[in-house]
């Protein structure tokens, strides 16, 4: 038998123990060297901008034939809404699979081996994942915006996060002769829109409502980490999660209305009907605004993470 | 050196540990032995912190696994080499093992050339045939030059090839002065390369010898004596202590040397027409010695469960 040469180069010497430090960058180099991450990545891009932009083009055209749908239009909420609603879903499942991989792979004994102390790994991947998703929810809701607007620039009542913007608050259809009527599609001839009142949106106002978004998608990485901490499986995670926040507010349309709005203020997708608007009398009355609806996500997102916290610390890896 | 005292495990009803108390002497490759399903890999979870054990306690160098300070320094240890991230290059996945310790880079480079992964570092581990999956899983525990190495069922379908380099592996870490603990349910893996064992079946803990001392309680175990006066042989031989067991006309003495039969016939005037040593393989007594304790039986010729825990 020949004997293997297992000597290595010896190590510096080591002072402290492992801790988040080497956890974050151990992470970072788990979630970038796999390409499911580049893949959703792009997906998320794709669908948030080419759905968005697909959105915006299309009001714009619509514009056209009814002129007085540019009364009380927002803006900023038609460019971003592919990006809330469809976009959320693609980070849930970049957020599952964060947690989920490694325990289908295996790959979490390993993990849990070389740094045993779970509320470290815990810790770090769900730095690690808020960090990575908020930078690019940000990157994405921003192009979003900016090609959305960009497509409705000709309609004369695109948002703008450089200048103060003036939209037409009311639309009426007046023909001589006739009264007021309507603004229906294809106005009899002689008729015309009279746009009535305004809406001032401000600059900043557009601002918080990109980044609003943003940490709404942010706050949904995090509520679907949750989940995938909890349940352990990949496909179960995700179907929870779109069941959370996709299924459960459609079927929750179905409840009585006079109490179904004391419910839906306290479902986590709540909080994207109010972040996205910019003009204030469009937010749903019935919904807590912007900063309170996005704390009830981020207190369903803390209490699933806090929960994931527990059973990953407490379970046998 | 690794201490285990009382260690029990339950899984819902079923007892995968039992009061199991061992250690393990550095300098040595210990062979942790048992069948299928014994508690070998759930007794090593145990170790490494990825199971709580319901009772009793698991020490690295005295201390509790979770509060190592740098783990890998520690202790290198594969349980499983698919447990692995497939979509990920071998390199990566060294990387963010050896970034968890604050090991350098440069490290995980040396690891790859120590088992032969150079040329396929940046290829995705998913395409890697077992034996390659090994040798990374090898590499990973030998990022922290660590003191104590443990491996579960490292040859495990394994070509000839492979099994030669993982036992070489073995013996020259030990040789170094590093603790190596390897179980495998097959004694003739150990024969080679455990100079300790540690014999365990239904989770309870059967043997702890030193591997020499394994051999000389299995060797000789039985004498064959064919004789055509049974009888009186069986009488004279019982009356010394020994026990016998008659097999296809032959009688197998148990508990006495082939000389002191052979005295004993002489003596009573016994008539032998053969009087032959079996010699008992290391693979036979190890059988014999987990026979009552095999988890599932499909009946092994050969294997009586005439010794049980008396050892």
């Amino acid at each position: 038998m020949t004997a293997l040469d297992t000597r290595l180069s010896p190590l510096p010497p080591a002072t402290g123990r492992a801790g988040l430090r080497g956890a974050i960058a151990s992470e970072w180099t788990k979630i970038r060297s796999v390409r499911s991450t580049y893949w959703t990545l792009a997906a998320l891009l794709v669908v948030s901008v080419g759905i968005g932009a697909a959105i915006a083009g299309g009001t714009d055209a619509n514009f056209s034939h009814n002129l007085g749908n540019k009364a009380g239009f927002d803006a900023t909420q038609t460019s971003l809404i592919a990006f809330f609603e469809i976009g959320q879903l693609i980070i849930a499942v970049i957020a599952a699979l964060a947690i989920t991989s490694e325990y289908s792979t295996g790959m979490m004994r390993t993990s849990l081996t070389a740094q045993p102390r779970r509320g470290t790994v815990y810790a770090a991947k769900a730095i690690v994942l808020t960090s990575l998703t908020l930078i690019v929810s940000l990157v994405t809701a921003f192009i979003a915006f900016f090609v959305g607007q960009a497509l409705l620039s000709s309609s004369g009542v695109s948002a703008s996060l450089f200048h103060t913007v003036t939209i037409p608050q009311n639309a009426n259809v007046t023909c001589p002769g006739k009264g007021l009527g309507g603004g229906g599609p294809g106005l009899p001839p002689g008729c015309k829109v009279v746009f009535s009142g305004s809406y001032v949106i401000h600059p900043s106002t557009v601002l918080m409502a990109i980044i609003g978004c943003a940490l709404f998608v942010t706050l949904v990485a995090l509520i679907a980490f949750g989940i995938g901490a909890l349940v352990r499986h990949t496909a179960a995670a995700i179907a929870i999660a779109i069941a959370a926040l996709f299924i459960i507010p459609v079927l929750e349309q179905a409840l009585p209305s006079q109490w179904r709005w004391d419910i839906m203020r306290f479902l986590p997708d709540a909080a994207n009907q109010v972040v996205s608007v910019t003009i204030g009398a469009n937010a749903n009355q019935h919904l807590w605004s912007a900063w309170p609806q996005l704390g009830v996500t981020a207190l369903w997102a803390a209490a699933l993470v806090a929960a994931g916290a527990y059973l990953f610390r407490k379970r046998d890896a | 050196m690794i201490e285990v005292r009382g260690l029990t495990k339950r899984y819902g009803d079923k007892t995968a540990v039992d009061g199991l108390t061992f250690a393990i002497e550095p300098g040595m490759v210990t062979g942790f032995l048992g069948p299928n399903g014994a508690g070998k890999t759930t007794t090593m979870r145990c170790i490494l912190g990825l199971d709580y054990p319901d009772a009793g306690t698991v020490a690295v160098d005295g201390h509790d696994y979770h509060e190592l300070g740098y783990p890998m320094r520690e202790v290198g240890a594969l349980l499983d080499a698919k447990a692995v991230h497939g979509g990920r290059s071998a390199y990566n996945h060294l990387l963010c093992l050896a970034q968890t310790n604050n090991l350098p880079k440069s490290r995980v480079g040396e690891v790859l050339e120590l088992v032969g992964l150079s040329e396929v570092a940046k290829k995705r581990s998913k395409g890697f045939s077992l034996g390659m999956s090994q040798r990374l899983g090898i590499a990973a525990t030998m990022l922290g030059d660590p003191k104590v190495l443990m491996f579960d069922e490292p040859v495990n379908g394994l070509d000839p090839e492979g099994i030669l380099w993982i036992r070489n592996l073995m013996k020259s870490l030990a040789a170094e002065g590093r603790t190596v603990f390897v179980s495998s349910h097959l004694m003739s893996e150990m024969e080679y390369t455990a100079d300790h064992l540690i014999v365990i079946g239904r989770g309870k803990l059967i043997a702890d010898c030193s591997m020499s001392d394994f051999i000389a309680r299995s060797s000789g175990a039985a004498v064959r004596v064919r004789t055509p006066m049974a009888d009186e042989l069986i009488k004279a031989v019982t009356a010394e202590g020994a026990t016998t067991a008659t097999d296809d006309g032959a009688i197998e003495v148990r508990g006495m040397t082939a000389e002191a039969v052979g005295d004993i016939a002489f003596e009573q005037g016994i008539r032998l027409h053969e009087l032959t040593m079996v010699h008992a393989s290391l693979e036979e007594a190890f059988m014999e010695l987990t026979a009552s304790s095999v988890e599932y039986h499909a009946g092994i010729p050969g294997a009586q469960a005439t010794i049980e825990s008396g050892v």
